[in-house]
């Protein structure tokens, strides 16, 4: 049975393949699309290949405005929550204080809460303390529910850190400063930059929440989501390529530079 | 010639608390500039507590502690002139190799680092590996770089923390004469703690054995075997038979006592408690210092000597020496260690012998404290 047995021996290749598939087939669809040439208002039947998407983005009204609001959005969230992020995480490590074990558990709550529970009690607070529903809502919003995916990000690499490596900076001579700047630092840096990434991920496509505060606001994801009522302009499957090869991109770079990094130290 | 005490480590009354709890009594210690000197003790003594507060990782609660003449108690680490081994060697893994040797240099603002440190790995026989990660290296080899890494700041004193608990013996042996040979080098004065006995007395001129916080006994490595002043030490440093005697009388220099019917002679200066007539007195006796006779030659043992007589209950033949242990009246399990020059056929277990040995080898201890102290598991470990 030369097949069974050849299934055999590449049965992991194959599954790992399948995976992959399911995977990448939302997005080999979406970057189809993009070359579409829709006959109505909506691009969901193959018509024929055309480039027009492509050469005028921004064709649609609204939406790179929309676009621009979200990324300033997500920049902005991603900032604020990675510091406040990675203050707490240290502080919930290193520091035994009142209300410890409290905050520990409440950090998380934003991951467990459904969303759009949060997204209605957010606005009730809002609206009680007569916030101008708008950019800064959003950001505070976005910024809340980053906060625990970072904490959880960074806590988990501050915990596994030797504080003796501390130790050891501050008995070579490093001051609090340097030894926080060259040891600290850098050691916990793969849990801050996970951490961000996260961030910048979950406020850019976030929907429920947005959509809640955003008082006349639009977002992509929201301009995305009230295009489907009346029609799919192409040019939201160009942005969507776009921003699928951008993380493509990244992640090749990311890998070909840590490569050449460990070819040179071997 | 002025004499440089600048490496003088000098600790006056320094003692250390957690709450309740007392880590280190507070101890007097002075570490003369250029000794190579160990902190000898089982986990959990203070050994290392005593160790952090010289490099200034820990605050002491009471006390002073001086580098040279300079009053160091209450300067952070990193102003202090003393660098630290660490038990996990705590080498900085985003950094390679040659910047974790560096690091000292550049944190006090040297600019042109490379010949320094080149030259420091290539000490420690590790100028290849130089754009390494730690990770890549051996555990040998990490050793050898968390010492490089101290001592290229050539510190007044380099504090070593366990730093050979990690590795295989063979490895340790071979790390133990390469420190040794550095120290002899670079003149610095080395403050190693350990709980290895045999490393301890391996490589230190002096070692201050440590128990329960405080310092039980301090001295040279031969004059602590020979000459234990209690029973922990006398049973941490290698293995000691501790009988239970009575004071019978004085006579001169020497203390008689009767165990179990047997007498024993004990010179009184080697008697370390206070040893009134019809007291209680431990005597202590090294292994290696008693001779075995079958019962049937006990005449042709000399005069002078102390003797006991009991059934050998098991023997151990190991190479170099045959390992007895012996019943007596005078002591349940008295361990006997026989070279084997020139081995008896007749001393096999269930024989009937006398142990007998100089006076002069016979040491005495204060029978208030507890027999066993020492004894634990954590020594073999």
């Amino acid at each position: 049975m030369p097949v069974v047995n050849w299934l055999k021996r590449h049965l992991v290749v194959i599954a790992g393949l399948f995976t992959l598939a399911y995977l990448l087939l939302p997005n080999v669809i979406v970057t189809l699309f993009s070359f579409n040439k829709p006959k109505g208002r909506f691009n969901y039947q193959w018509q024929q290949f055309s480039l027009d998407a492509w050469k005028q983005p921004c064709g649609v009204a609204g939406m790179c405005d929309s676009l621009s609001i979200s990324l300033q959005i997500a920049v902005w969230a991603t900032l604020g929550a990675t510091v406040l992020g990675t203050m707490i995480s240290f502080a919930l490590v290193r520091y035994r204080f009142r209300a410890r074990g409290a905050i520990n558990s409440l950090i998380f709550l934003p991951m467990a809460m459904p969303e759009v529970v949060m997204a209605a009690s957010l606005l009730t607070l809002f609206l009680n303390m007569g916030a101008q529903l708008g950019f800064w809502t959003i950001l505070i919003a976005h910024i809340m529910f980053c906060l625990s995916f970072v904490v959880t990000a960074v806590k988990a690499r501050v915990m596994s850190m030797d504080p003796r490596l501390e130790e050891a900076a501050r008995d070579l001579y490093a001051g609090p400063v340097q030894t926080f700047l060259r040891v600290t630092l850098p050691i916990a840096a793969p849990g801050i930059a996970a951490g961000a990434l996260l961030s910048f991920a979950l406020s850019f496509d976030d929907f429920i929440i947005t959509n809640f505060n955003a008082g006349s606001t639009v977002t992509f994801p929201m301009f995305v989501w009230g295009s489907a009522q009346r029609g799919t302009p192409v040019q939201i499957n160009v942005i969507g390529t776009a921003m699928f090869l951008l993380a493509v991109v990244l992640v090749l770079v990311s890998m070909l530079i840590n490569n050449r990094r460990n070819s040179q130290k071997a | 010639m002025t004499t440089d005490n600048s490496g003088d480590v000098r600790l006056s009354g320094i003692g250390k608390t957690y709450g309740a709890f007392t880590a280190v009594h507070p101890l007097d210690l002075t570490v003369p500039q250029g000794s190579f000197f160990a902190l000898l003790g089982a986990s959990g003594c203070g050994k290392t507590t005593t160790l952090r507060m010289i490099a200034g990782l820990e605050e002491p609660t009471s006390g002073t502690v001086h580098l040279g003449d300079q009053d160091v108690t209450h300067l952070p680490p990193y102003k202090r002139p003393v660098n630290t081994v660490f038990q996990s060697y705590a080498l900085f893994p985003h950094l390679d190799i040659f910047e974790n040797v560096a690091f000292g240099l550049r944190r006090r603002g040297l600019k042109s680092v490379k010949k320094q440190v080149e030259d420091m790995l290539d000490l420690v026989q590790l100028g290849e590996q130089a754009r390494k990660k730690p990770h890549q290296l051996s555990g040998g080899q990490q050793q050898r770089v968390a010492v490089a890494r101290a001592l290229i700041n050539h510190p007044k004193v380099l504090l070593l923390d366990e730093p050979l608990g990690a590795l295989d013996l063979k490895l340790r042996r071979q790390m133990q004469l390469e420190l040794k040979r550095i120290q002899t080098e670079v003149g610095i004065t080395f403050i190693h703690v350990t709980h290895d006995q045999e490393e301890a007395m391996t490589m230190a001129d002096t070692v201050a054995v440590m128990n329960g916080g405080r310092v039980e006994q301090l001295g040279a490595p031969t004059d602590l075997y020979e000459n234990p002043r209690t029973t922990f030490v006398a049973n941490f440093l290698g293995t000691s038979n501790l009988i239970e005697a009575e004071v019978d009388t004085k006579s001169g220099d020497d203390i008689v006592l009767k165990a179990a019917g047997d007498k024993l002679v004990l010179p009184a200066a080697r008697c370390g408690a206070p040893a009134p007539a019809g007291g209680k007195v431990l005597v202590g006796i090294r292994p290696e210092k008693i001779a075995l006779a079958h019962a049937d030659d006990a005449g042709g043992i000399p005069e002078g000597r102390n003797r006991l007589t009991g059934k050998i209950a098991d023997a151990s033949f190991i190479g170099v020496s045959t390992q007895y242990v012996i019943d007596s009246p005078a002591c349940a399990e008295l361990s006997v260690y026989v070279q084997n020059v020139e081995r008896d056929a007749r001393l096999v277990p269930g024989a009937d012998v006398v142990l007998h040995w100089s006076p002069a080898h016979t040491f005495g201890l204060d029978a208030a404290q507890a027999i066993d102290a020492g004894t634990g598991e954590e020594v073999a470990a």
